[in-house]
């Protein structure tokens, strides 16, 4: 059942990507182009999409487990750290350059765009690289933290 | 300058609500964020235990999206200006980026901001504004 709620959950987020338009990096572009030609479109998108998503975590955060049994994983509050704010401005950047974030990408991965496909895969691969220098990081404190 | 012919806010706000719905199903139902890169990231961490099922079936979902819609409708026209190394580029800053900044347009700017998580509310800032200075570089100062 929860395997079929999360496939649900993840067909209904890629038929609002379709249909609001986040799903064209042309548009996305557009978007993010406040100083040339602006299309403030997909300001309503995260307004929509809030004003559903809102209630449903305030719910969330009353409950010990979802309605059909599973943890209420929900990130611990915690706060804006360099490593989070550099992280984000690269993602900013990628998403300028090209007009895709990892929802809308794996999107036009299934409808078949040749130029999704070479995106997904360098995505895959930056956060393969992400797990590799998370990895060293562990390793290196670890070093640091055992006596000598 | 506003694009008045680009401007659809009825649409927009349509796939707003269905991605809020979204949202709200795997919240509720299966206690987990909808956050993009969080689910694809998580699958190649080194103990991803017993949720590689549920990461799997919303990504299955996801990418079975415009499958689904083009049975009812033809799917909207798509442009992909970027090339090769562009989208190579792009796709390694946003692959390591999400992960490092701890979350995407989704976990950050629709998750986050809807459980008022501060982190989230300036990583959302962080990411539009160096968005909006890739563009306005790549467009009008190096003149695309």
């Amino acid at each position: 059942m929860r395997m079929f709620t999360a496939l649900l959950s993840g067909l209904l987020f890629g038929l609002g990507l379709i249909i609001s338009g986040m799903a064209n990096p042309a548009k996305v572009i557009g978007f993010l182009d406040v100083a040339g030609h602006w299309d403030p479109s997909l300001a309503f998108v995260m307004s929509g999409a809030i004003l559903v998503a809102l209630p449903a975590f305030v719910m969330a955060r009353r409950r010990a487990r979802s309605l059909l049994g599973a943890t209420m994983d929900l990130p611990p509050p915690g706060r804006y750290e360099h490593r989070a704010a550099l992280g984000s401005a690269l993602f900013g950047a990628g998403w300028g350059i090209a007009g895709f974030c990892p929802g809308p990408a794996f999107v036009s991965l299934g409808s078949g765009q040749a130029r999704a496909v070479l995106f997904v895969i360098a995505m895959i691969g930056g956060m393969a690289f992400y797990e590799a220098f998370q990895r060293l990081r562990v390793r290196r404190t670890d070093m640091a933290s055992t006596p000598a | 300058m506003i694009d008045w012919t680009s401007f659809a806010p009825g649409s927009a706000f349509a796939g707003g609500l269905l991605i809020g719905l979204a949202t709200a199903v795997l919240v509720l139902c299966n206690g987990r964020i909808a956050g993009i890169s969080g689910i694809i990231g998580g699958l190649m961490e080194r103990s991803p235990g017993d949720d590689v099922n549920w990461r799997g079936a919303f990504l299955v979902g996801l990418v079975a999206a415009p499958f689904a819609y083009s049975i009812l409708r033809t799917l909207p026209a798509v442009r992909i200006d970027a090339v090769g190394p562009e989208l190579v580029v792009a796709g390694l800053l946003v692959g390591f980026g999400t992960r490092l900044g701890g979350g995407c347009t989704s976990g950050h700017g629709v998750c986050g901001i809807s459980r008022l998580a501060t982190r989230s509310i300036f990583a959302t800032l962080t990411f539009m504004t160096t968005g909006a200075l890739t563009v306005f570089f790549i467009h009008h100062v190096f003149g695309g």
